[in-house]
């Protein structure tokens, strides 16, 4: 291509997203170190210990996010690519609707199932338990990553599980595996790179995400929470964007480990 | 045999199970925004009152997540379109940096991004108060998503020798773009289309700090409602969000579903990801 016509049809995009994202990023790079402390806000995430039990709370919660997505959505992602019943689709369809709710609406999901008037609730308390509501705290945020990134991880596995070779699990079988050693040797391996890629994305999502934590409560100490309040409430305009590159470094981390192990990886946050 | 039955009951409930906990709360929330006393339950009767409510109080709220929606898509459309093309021809270094540089505004939390735009422009008082301040950020957003999408299908085919062709045969550029390049990516536009209002109708992580109590979108107004008033209300505006986003959402699945690469006479669909 002609290079005038190259740098013709970049410039509305280029000047687009320099005026809009990279001067202000550059920008938020400097205000960081203009707090008292200077550029050692930077290392504020690690040094002080109240964001470093708030980085703590969200990789944990980011982490368990991961593992159970995962793990729910490897099941069933797997059994419906594998088998075709009556209502198969509309299954489907109703396991992917969810996919792009954005996160408030996620929370308000959360406390219709785990708040005070929450079906959970009405369930134990049906069987003479206690009412659990756990819609306010860290389960509930987890719950909420979950409900949010099960869709999109289903869809990835599904599409995974698709170009698996049934005849190695036949194989496998006929030498006497039983169906878990099949699962381990077999099936997890193959679905790798579809596991790391969504699992990333389910990372990501989990560690940036803003609007979940915000419905359900604002008790919770997730570094976007932190973040948040230390713009508005202390309007501490250095800190949180000091603390706003740390948490960007570590969402882009993830994505970029995952996309050197595996193919593409997009990430959608409400 | 009776093991494999056994296995393959199990999952089946386990599937359903996931279903539910996916499921039944939306169907809980449209059930509670219907419902004249949530607390009491459904015996309360049935009544539209919530509903008209939200909409008499928030009405405007939705006009302005669907103008800026459309304001995305049509701005998506218009930068995204020539990129995608930019990079399905030049597939050199340089074009996968700029791939790469455009995906950062959804990989960094959205809170950064947005704080950035306050830092920059926050001082123009017309642009912070106006809702342009909040298209920006939701172009930023879903513009790597329209070239994704336009990108994935125009690398399937052969553009060079297309182009060539009609280009020996005496069309320019401009007409080769118009009768070459849009009609072999219209499903790649349609599928990023939808990907673009969907996301920007749902975006919440950047408005809320984008947003000033005169640009208020729908996410904003629900984060508003689930915080202050009445849990009946935040369901009839849950409802009225799920009302909107539905038909896109089913949509966007339709789009996405014939799978495997089908070669008709004419065009080729391509696979789509999203």
């Amino acid at each position: 291509m002609p290079r005038r016509q190259f740098l013709l049809l970049l410039l509305p995009a280029a000047l687009f997203f320099s005026a809009f994202f990279l001067l202000p990023m550059a920008r938020l790079f400097f205000i960081g170190a203009s707090g008292e402390s200077g550029w050692l806000a930077y290392l504020a995430i690690v040094t002080d210990a109240n964001y470093f039990r708030a980085l703590w709370t969200t990789l944990a919660v980011a982490a368990v996010t991961t593992v159970l997505t995962l793990a729910i959505s490897s099941i069933a992602g797997v059994f419906l690519e594998r088998h075709r019943f009556p209502g198969r689709a509309a299954l489907v369809a109703a396991m992917t609707l969810p996919l792009a709710f954005p996160g408030v609406v996620v929370g308000f999901m959360v406390i219709m199932l785990a708040g005070r008037q929450g079906i959970i609730g009405e369930v134990f308390t049906m069987f003479g338990g206690e009412r659990p509501i756990f819609a306010y705290s860290l389960a509930g945020l987890c719950m909420g990553y979950v409900y949010f990134s099960i869709p999109r991880t289903i869809l990835t596995i599904m599409a995974a599980a698709e170009k698996l070779d049934p005849r190695l699990e036949e194989a496998a079988r006929s030498f006497g595996a039983t169906p878990w050693q099949v699962v381990r040797d077999v099936i997890l391996p193959g679905l790798r790179p579809a596991l790391i890629s969504a699992g990333a994305i389910c990372f990501a999502t989990a560690v940036g995400a803003f609007g979940t934590a915000f419905t359900l409560a604002t008790r919770i100490e997730v570094l976007p929470m932190v973040i948040y309040t230390e713009f508005t409430m202390s309007a501490n305009i250095a800190m949180a964007a000091a603390l706003s590159f740390s948490l960007g470094a570590v969402a882009w981390l993830a994505l970029a480990v995952a996309r050197s192990a595996s193919g593409s990886t997009v990430a959608a946050a409400g | 045999m009776q093991h494999g039955r056994f296995l393959y009951g199990l999952q089946f409930a386990f599937t359903i199970a996931v279903c539910a906990f996916l499921v039944v709360p939306v169907v809980m929330s449209i059930l509670a925004g219907l419902t004249v006393n949530y607390f009491v339950g459904l015996e309360s009767g049935l009544t539209l009152r919530w509903v008209l409510e939200v909409w008499d109080g928030y009405r405007d709220t939705l006009f302005l997540s669907l103008g800026l929606a459309l304001a995305c898509l049509v701005l998506t459309l218009l930068l995204g379109v020539p990129l995608a093309y930019l990079l399905a021809r030049s597939r050199g270094r340089l074009a996968r940096a700029i791939e790469e540089l455009l995906m950062l505004p959804v990989a960094v939390p959205g809170l950064a991004t947005a704080l950035g735009l306050i830092v920059a422009y926050g001082g123009l008082a017309g642009f912070r108060t106006s809702a342009a301040f909040i298209l920006v950020g939701h172009v930023l957003f879903t513009l790597p998503f329209m070239v994704r999408s336009v990108l994935a299908v125009l690398s399937v085919i052969d553009l060079p020798t297309l182009e060539e062709g009609a280009a020996s045969l005496g069309a320019g550029f401009a007409q080769r773009f118009r009768d070459i390049v849009l009609p072999n990516c219209r499903n790649g536009i349609l599928a990023g289309a939808l990907m673009v209002v969907t996301l920007s109708m749902g975006e919440f992580n950047m408005t809320w700090l984008l947003h000033t109590p005169f640009t208020k979108t729908l996410p904003v107004g629900l984060a508003d409602a689930y915080a202050s008033l009445r849990l009946e209300i935040g369901s009839a505006y849950t409802l009225i969000f799920f009302l909107l986003i539905t038909p896109l959402l089913l949509a966007l699945q339709a789009l996405a579903r014939p799978r495997r690469t089908v070669f008709a006479e004419r065009d080729s669909s391509a696979e789509n990801d999203s």
